[in-house]
């Protein structure tokens, strides 16, 4: 028994989840339209258009049924720059979150700004998507978006 | 793209968290002990309870535990369930039985399987005694013990 006692022990250990999530009608077809390199909002009672997609009118509570197609370019509203990702960022190097507002969208929808440097990043400036080759109906279709 | 594709109605999701488990000072002894093949709880000054494993403290006097007492590798099956639903990352195969097992000379169980029995016949009561793994398997865990087993003639 020449090995020491340790003081303290630790040990390094992953929990993982294995979740799946129903999308729903109106997520899926979100999803199902991202998967084909489109983007889709509904409209509400008041004639707004939400991006992503939402589910329930927020002023009357109502289904939303109508499908709006909307650009995948658009407006930084506003953002925060991140210096150091951590490991499940999905971008690895410094990078923007920002509120993109869609043309066409009334609301802002949270994605990632890859502009190379904070320098580039200021709040009005014009993004566009950039899609993966490999599109499998998931928000990361969207790679992140770019400066135009 | 003309191909029509099933539209989505589900997304995988997982969740993988990424711990770093400081055992702590009580939990340390334990498990260095276990690692020679002994069973090692905490007496609390207060009400003379012992805990295996220990935790550094009583939770119901709310004061720290710092005795140590060796306690057997024989108990007595306080409940149990027999696990039927395979969970993903382990490696045993239902049916399974997993129980709480009030080991003799402690006063809270300990959670482990119980094996070499048919599950049908696990009873809450039945005496059981740990069946070691072989030695040179040893390490700081718990499963050194790989289950329990009945006590001939419980």
């Amino acid at each position: 028994m020449a090995e020491p006692t340790p003081e303290l022990l630790t040990k390094s250990f992953e929990l993982g989840y294995t979740y799946t999530r129903s999308t729903g009608p109106v997520i899926g077809h979100f999803l199902s339209e991202l998967r084909e390199g489109r983007i889709v909002g509904t409209r509400t009672s008041d004639g707004r258009v939400l991006v992503p997609a939402a589910e329930y009118d927020p002023v009357s509570a109502e289904a939303l049924t109508e499908f709006v197609n909307v650009g995948d370019e658009g407006v930084v509203t506003t953002w925060s720059w991140v210096v150091d990702p951590i490991s499940h960022h999905l971008m690895q190097k410094p990078f923007a979150f920002a509120l993109i507002q869609l043309d066409g969208a009334d609301v802002a929808m949270l994605h990632m700004v890859d502009a190379g440097s904070e320098s580039a990043m200021r709040s009005g400036m014009r993004v566009r998507a950039r899609w993966a080759a490999e599109r499998r109906g998931s928000i990361t279709d969207i790679i992140c978006f770019e400066p135009t | 793209m003309s191909e029509t594709r099933e539209p989505i109605t589900g997304i995988e999701v997982p969740i993988n968290l990424q711990f770093k488990f400081t055992a702590g000072k009580a939990l340390t002894r334990f498990l260095t002990s276990i690692r020679e093949g002994r069973i090692v709880g905490q007496r609390c000054p207060g009400c003379n309870n012992v805990y295996v494993p220990p935790r550094g403290m009583c939770a119901a006097c709310g004061i720290p535990t710092e005795e140590e007492v060796s306690v057997s590798d024989e108990g007595v099956i306080e409940s149990f369930t027999v696990v039927h639903i395979p969970i993903p990352g382990n490696p045993i195969k239902p049916p399974f039985v997993a129980a709480n097992i009030l080991l003799d000379g402690t006063d809270m169980a300990c959670l482990h399987r119980v094996s070499e029995v048919d599950n049908a016949k696990v009873h809450v009561g039945m005496r059981v005694k740990a069946r070691w793994k072989p030695r040179e398997e040893w390490d700081y865990t718990f499963e050194n013990i790989a289950w329990f087993r009945p006590v001939e003639g419980s």
